[in-house]
């Protein structure tokens, strides 16, 4: 019974790759590449060693816009959370910067940082920093005050409110926000890449094109972009599943 | 009617708490609303007093000025004879079952506000109160897994944990279903026989009051005033259905104003 329900997601992949191979092999006009030449376009990356090549370089620039994101982002969002007054005077400027896509910064980030990582590992970064900047103001103020008046209650002072109260009860919120925007700066980088770099998954797509019409290597990047997005977001997740956290996700 | 006309505590007892001239305004669109107007009230130590009024009197509001949540606008709140300015570990707020920590468990929760003890004690210390609310067996559940009955017991047994001189409990079993609530009242009347804290307890229900307390400060309508103050001279366990309880309940029932005819 489980095992079925397992394998069913699976055999209906199988059914799709075959219903796509056989469309492709009648069609006479070529629109797009069959399932086997995109396996052929991945071995072809394997073999001469850009796959690895491309996949680190986009996991680097994701790993640095997102961390310095998130470093900066989570503090400066717990502070203003905490005072009211501060978010009142910071809130409308944060509303006008979170609707600009971060792609709309690629002109002012090639002309600050010129072609290159630079330029990538920022636009990630505005991909990153304003969602994590409203996750944390809003975990703070979500904290229901009955646990911060039990902390004082009991005789914590700032420090032990803030380590044994006070984190404990953001965390959860805050990893639910760290999930979605890894998610968003993975879909960055690529759109980053296309443009503002000469490596990376997002670059192989847009090189491949140019330089011949290799469709199947577009498709192999797509698939390669697919999975590890899926990786991430099954880190992530494997994170909610802590014991300590778990009472976040489940009840009410 | 045998209501009482004291203010302060009962003769023959030290005075734990001392509430003098107590004033509490709220500001609110520019307009002061006054929520607390000249309430005294004093409690001998080791009485169990209830708090009971209309909904939206002010209840809670004295309840937290007492613990130290909230500075008076004038007036003070004293306990031993020390102005109150903060909260304390001394004396412990029983909120709802929602005051318990989620991400600690049964364990964890006691033992937060223990510290400042060396690991043995602390140990000995949680083993106690667990077996005192009754939740062995539950020493690693979260309170997730607990029922809110269960939630209420970890509670009182955090607060307990600490060993304060005195509890306020903000109508702590109002989310519990009638059964339960039932049952949660004899328990704090056992713990309460065992331990002799003064007790401070705020309730919209009269009869819960009755029940419990030896005395039942009713507090009128806002701005609240102390409207009355009555003795329960009912020893414990209480006969719920006896003619005197149901004199006290409905002497209570007539002062805030309610007919015992539905």
């Amino acid at each position: 019974m489980k095992l079925t329900a397992r394998l069913r997601p699976i055999a209906f992949i199988a059914v799709l790759l075959v219903a796509w191979q056989v469309a492709v092999s009648r069609h006479p006009a070529y629109i797009l590449p069959g399932p086997w030449g995109v396996i052929g376009g991945i071995v072809d990356l394997v073999r001469h060693g850009f796959l690895v090549k491309y996949v680190v370089a986009s996991l680097f620039r994701v790993t640095w816009g997102f961390s310095l994101a998130a470093v900066l982002a989570i503090p400066l969002g717990l502070t203003i959370g905490w005072y009211r007054r501060a978010e009142m005077a910071l809130n409308p400027l944060v509303q006008v910067f979170r609707p600009i896509s971060p792609l709309a910064w690629i002109p002012l980030a090639i002309l600050w940082f010129g072609v290159g990582d630079a330029s990538s590992i920022f636009l990630i970064f505005l991909g990153c920093f304003f969602p994590l900047l409203l996750t944390s103001i809003n975990a703070v103020r979500n904290i229901p005050s009955v646990y911060i008046n039990a902390g004082r209650n009991f005789g914590l002072g700032p420090a032990d409110l803030i380590y044994r109260v006070f984190y404990p009860a953001v965390v959860p919120q805050l990893l639910v926000g760290l999930r979605i925007t890894l998610g968003v700066a993975w879909l960055v980088v690529v759109a980053a890449e296309m443009i503002a770099v000469d490596s990376g998954l997002g670059f192989l797509i847009v090189d491949a094109r140019n330089a011949g019409n290799r469709y199947d290597l577009v498709l192999a990047g797509m698939v390669i972009i697919g999975l590890i997005g899926l990786l991430l977001d099954t880190a992530m997740r494997s994170l909610e599943k802590i014991r300590s956290l778990r009472w976040a996700y489940s009840e009410d | 009617m045998a209501v009482s006309e004291t203010i302060g505590a009962l003769p023959g007892m030290g005075t734990k708490l001392q509430v003098e001239k107590l004033y509490v305004a709220f500001a609110r669109d520019n307009k002061t609303i006054p929520v607390l107007q000249d309430i005294n009230l004093g409690v001998s130590a080791g009485q169990f007093v209830c708090v009971v009024g209309p909904s939206g009197c002010g209840k809670s509001t004295l309840l937290n000025v007492m613990g130290g949540f909230l500075t008076p606008t004038s007036g003070s709140v004293k306990i031993d004879g020390e102005v109150v300015r903060g909260p304390d570990p001394r004396r412990v707020f029983v909120f709802q079952e929602r005051g318990v920590f989620p991400w600690l468990t049964v364990e964890g929760n006691i033992g937060f506000g223990l510290f400042k003890l060396p690991a043995a004690e602390r140990k000995q210390r949680i083993a106690h109160y667990i077996e005192m609310v009754g939740l062995q067996g539950f020493e690693e559940a979260y309170p997730s897994e607990l029922s809110g009955g269960m939630k209420q017991r970890l509670e009182v047994a955090r607060a307990l944990a600490v060993n304060p001189d005195m509890l306020y409990l903000d109508e702590p079993f109002g989310a519990l279903d009638s059964i339960t609530r039932h049952i949660m009242r004899g328990e704090l009347l056992r713990i309460w026989e065992a331990e002799r804290k003064t007790i401070v307890f705020v309730t919209h229900d009269i009869d819960e009051a009755v029940q419990l307390a030896d005395r039942v400060v009713v507090l009128s309508a806002r701005p609240a005033v102390v409207q009355e103050i009555v003795n329960i001279d009912i020893a414990h366990p209480r006969e719920i259905s006896s003619p005197r309880y149901l004199e006290l309940r409905d002497g209570i029932l007539q002062q805030i104003g309610l007919a015992c005819k539905i």
